[in-house]
């Protein structure tokens, strides 16, 4: 106590600041320890003796549980023959669960109950080191300095740091083959790099995942069909999901009269049949959710709006610039076909997308 | 019987050594200890003092269930494949088999359905991390507003705040792991959102999925930085956090006989290490329970990714819902300088304005400092109410990061509300804006009315809700004393000090530069501090009660009389007690 007292309104003030106004109540001290029901009952102290010992036996049966229902319960092609459910995850859990859980309510519980509970005092000290230790570090420090002989022989010191800075390069040189620049991966002819894509002059425009061609007559007014360049499904793998990741469009057909041809853009459609980047001019996700009567297509992502019958025109959210357009014509067998490629970069801007 | 002297000191002493019988764990700890010396760096440490609050554990979650995440991410590791590589699924689950996916997403699946326990480890993997970040944040919250951040704790607070940050980043390249359709549309939009950085974009999109999006290597590398860098950031930072702690010694409220140089608590052995202890039991049994019973990223639902499809409602895991949020509402600016294409629909909301407030929450302990200039050291906590413009600020980026969290879910809130998603749109577009503000100025009064309460409590006493009518037939609210304990508590606080700019020289003597930046920092301490209610004083505190006694003096006829009240609170008999008692 005595010690506390020394401290009670010990100035924690420095001298930079105006003396401190006096504290309107003085410090009360710390209060008398009380005692816990248990530690005047035995009678208590036994039963909370009891309590912790029965949940340390009770995680151990819970852990003997888990145990159980690992080979007991089983998963695969019978994981939910348990009451429809996941029968072996939810006994593992639950087991495992209460068998931890008992022991850390049972380990805070003697904590409680039965640990001495007195309270004790321990002082701080300043963060800071005092300034006789202040003093002798930067003597060393300057010791050390001076025996290094930095300070006089400056051509070691320089051509050191000119020989630790420049091991910077390595780390930055052997990063570089992570992957190759979009320059050198660009190939129109393969459809490879930002700016390019399967689409190419004829190349028929088929139905994801199965593939067929599609001929005008066969949609009807408010169809939306997902399709990809014909040939895709010839790659696989890496190659398949990169091509689809820029190839992907939606083909719709509309009232050829309810379409606001861009300019240049008249014969892009085709008896109402118009086709746009399926991938979002935003950050990419493919767009999916379409309006039939107002031609309003979202992306479930971040919600920006095309007007397909506007070109594409971003109508509301986040999107800067409206889907890129295919330009649509028929073959000689009347499927559609892409007049060309893509006239700009599909999906998310970049700084030189313009370029 | 002769005596045996080989348990005899070979010295004058005048008793014989007894030397303990030999035990085997101490002998075990001599034989570290010569090598070790570990006696010495624990002496004083096993007996160290913890105080006891219950917000002290908030962080306490956040480092057990970071143990749980390291235990449980082991486990998972001997099965998940980090190959983007296609596989035919061939596992348990029907819907799916037959159909062509990543080896990462097999592997999940495996994990989840052929994997006894695999599921469990997936589901406390996946909630261990929401409580790690979750918890992170209530910490930070708890230490912001109860001044626990102030000198000597600012270097914890930025190491804390880099924990969040990679915290934030760790749960993202995880939940990414399984290559689903939900995580491979988050890493499609994180394509989008390195594109949109001027100059380098694309470049940085091609080094990281190793050319076109999405390439195979995305997955291999977000594994690499998923479970071994970020893990070994997070297990230095954490072990510097907490050495701090114990250099620094836990702050404490303060109270009686707790004052600013003492610290005053349970000793770590056995009473702290105890709960501790089993506080840590009981946070990896409730994450075994959630992962038990709650289901949470059921990749199987989703599908493989596919970079055509896309399903609504697709939101990345709710830490990262800010951002998201800020995406959607930001207006779709996109710009051309030159030829060149500038984002700012996404630059905006994602490249910028997260590490700027990100910045701007690292920073909060210095700018403060700054503007109160306090250099003293600080052990002591304060309720939010004693310092009305830190709550208010707290509660104003609270509230911005809420909003933002909340138009992240913008299209589940336009279904399951039946709103329009324009509307909420625009709405939070203003709201983000002018909801902080708004809850800035609510906070702010808010304190100071609770600290003037505080205030008339010392002053007056509390109210005991008993109305006396006086002979003239005015009403009166009868008040009594608070203990000397709660007075106490309520008066242990710092007197706040306004800064008043002077172009003449400051407390040390030397000439104020910056004069111009004095100024601002005396608006800042006035908006800060001017209207905040001080605690009285000595004399203040004499003046009232001598009121008070003058005003007891006057119902002095009614103490133990039946109009004192007492009778009416159940509690108390009336016999043998005044007015003035001993409360």
């Amino acid at each position: 106590m005595s010690d506390l007292e020394k401290h009670d309104d010990a100035d924690d003030h420095d001298e930079h600041l105006p003396a401190p106004i006096e504290e309107p109540i003085p410090n009360p001290g710390l209060p008398a320890h009380t005692w816990r029901p248990t530690d005047v009952d035995e009678g208590l102290a036994k039963r909370a003796e009891r309590q912790v010992s029965l949940m340390f036996t009770l995680s151990a049966v819970c852990t003997v549980i888990f145990v159980t229902s690992y080979f007991v319960f089983d998963i695969g092609d019978n994981w939910e023959t348990v009451g429809g459910l996941g029968a072996s995850n939810i006994a593992l859990g639950v087991s495992l669960g209460l068998a931890l859980m008992l022991i850390g309510v049972g380990v805070i519980q003697w904590a409680r109950k039965l640990m001495a509970d007195h309270e004790m005092v321990e002082m701080r000290h300043p963060a800071r080191s005092s300034d006789e230790d202040r003093a002798a570090t930067v003597e060393a420090l300057n010791a050390g300095f001076d025996e290094s002989a930095l300070r006089e022989r400056p051509l070691i010191r320089r051509s050191l740091v000119l020989a630790t800075g420049v091991l910077l390069a390595p780390v930055v040189v052997l990063l570089r083959d992570l992957g190759p620049t979009p320059g050198q991966v660009a190939n129109a002819a393969e459809g490879k790099g930002l700016k390019n894509t399967l689409w190419k002059k004829n190349v028929r425009v088929v139905r994801d995942v199965i593939g067929t061609p599609i001929r005008p007559g066969d949609l009807q007014i408010g169809d939306l069909v997902n399709a990809v360049p014909d040939g895709i499904f010839d790659l696989e793998g890496v190659e398949l999901q990169v091509a689809k990741a820029k190839a992907a469009v939606i083909v719709v057909k509309m009232e050829p009269d309810e379409i606001k041809p861009g300019k240049g853009r008249e014969d892009w459609s085709l008896d109402g049949v118009i086709c746009y980047s399926k991938i979002c001019s935003h950050v990419g996700c493919p767009i999916s959710l379409y309006e039939r009567t107002t031609h309003h297509v979202l992306c479930p992502c971040h919600q920006s709006t095309f007007d397909l019958a506007d070109s594409a025109k971003v109508v509301f959210g986040p999107a800067g610039r409206p889907l890129p357009q295919l330009p649509l014509t028929v073959d000689d067998d009347g499927y559609l076909v892409a007049q060309s490629d893509f006239t700009e970069p599909v999906g998310p801007s970049y700084w030189s997308r313009s370029k | 019987m002769s005596i045996d002297t080989s348990k005899v000191a070979d010295s004058n002493s005048t008793s014989a050594a007894t030397p303990a019988k030999p035990s085997k764990v101490g002998a075990v700890a001599t034989w570290a200890d010569d090598r070790l010396g570990l006696g010495t760096a624990m002496k004083k440490n096993l007996r160290k003092v913890f105080p006891d609050h219950w917000s002290f554990m908030l962080g306490e979650i956040a480092l057990w269930s970071f143990v749980v995440l390291l235990l449980s991410g082991v486990f998972l590791t001997l099965w998940y494949v980090p190959s983007m590589g296609e596989v035919e699924y061939q596992g348990s689950y029907d819907p799916l088999r037959g159909v062509q996916m990543s080896e990462a997403y097999a592997s999940t699946l495996k994990l989840s359905f052929d994997v006894r326990g695999g599921l469990l480890m997936r589901q406390m993997h996946h909630w261990a991390a929401m409580l790690f970040v979750a918890s992170m944040m209530v910490h930070l919250l708890r230490v912001w507003f109860t001044g626990a951040f102030r000198k000597p704790r600012e270097i914890n607070w930025v190491i804390g705040s880099v924990l969040l940050l990679m915290g934030t980043l760790e749960g993202f390249t995880g939940y990414s792991l399984p290559d689903d359709l939900l995580s491979g549309t988050g890493i499609r939009a994180a394509d989008g959102f390195l594109k949109a950085t001027p100059v380098v974009g694309s470049y940085m999109s091609f080094f990281l999925f190793g050319g076109e999006f999405p390439g195979d290597a995305i997955i291999p590398r977000l594994y690499t930085i998923h479970v071994l860098l970020i893990p070994g950031l997070l297990l230095g930072l954490i072990a510097a956090h907490m050495l701090l702690l114990v250099y620094h010694k836990h702050t404490q409220w303060p109270g009686p006989g707790r004052t600013n140089d003492n610290v005053v608590g349970y000793p770590m052995l056995p009473v702290y290490a105890a709960k501790a202890g089993g506080f840590f039991f009981i946070v990896f049994g409730v994450a075994a329970f959630m992962g038990g019973l709650l289901s949470i990223n059921p990749v199987w639902k989703f599908g493989p990714y596919d970079p055509t499809k896309v399903t609504a409602g697709s939101q990345p895991d709710w830490y990262m819902g800010w951002p998201d949020g800020l995406l959607r509402i930001m207006p779709g600016w996109e710009s051309e300088i030159f030829g060149y294409t500038i984002s700012w629909n996404v630059m905006v909301p994602i490249l910028i304005t997260p590490l700027v407030m990100w910045g701007l929450l690292t920073m909060l302990p210095f700018i403060d400092g700054w503007i109160t200039k306090d250099k003293r050291d600080h052990h002591l906590l304060y309720r939010p109410r004693d310092a009305p413009t830190r709550t208010a600020v707290m509660v104003a980026l609270m509230t911005f990061y809420g909003l933002a969290w909340a138009a992240g879910g913008n299209d589940i809130i336009a279904v399951k509300l039946h709103l329009s998603i324009n509307q909420i749109t625009y709405f939070m577009r203003v709201m983000v804006f002018l909801g902080p503000v708004i809850a800035f100025m609510i906070t702010k009064r808010w304190c100071i009315s609770l600290q003037r309460h505080d205030r008339d409590k010392l002053l007056h006493g509390y109210e005991t809700g008993i109305i006396m009518r006086s002979p003239e037939g005015g009403y009166s609210e009868r008040h009594l004393p608070i203990s000397e304990t709660e007075a106490y508590r309520l008066t242990a606080r710092d007197r706040d000090e306004v800064f008043v700019a002077t172009p003449q020289v400051d407390e040390n003597g030397v000439a104020a530069p910056g004069g111009k930046l004095d100024g601002v920092r005396a608006k800042l301490s006035t908006l800060m501090f001017a209207d905040n209610i001080q605690k009285p004083t000595r004399a203040e505190l004499e003046e009232a009660h001598h009121h008070a006694e003058h005003e007891h003096a006057l119902t002095a006829a009614l103490d133990g009389h039946a109009a004192d009240g007492h009778q009416f609170d159940g509690h108390h008999a009336v016999e043998g007690e005044t007015l003035r008692g001993s409360h």
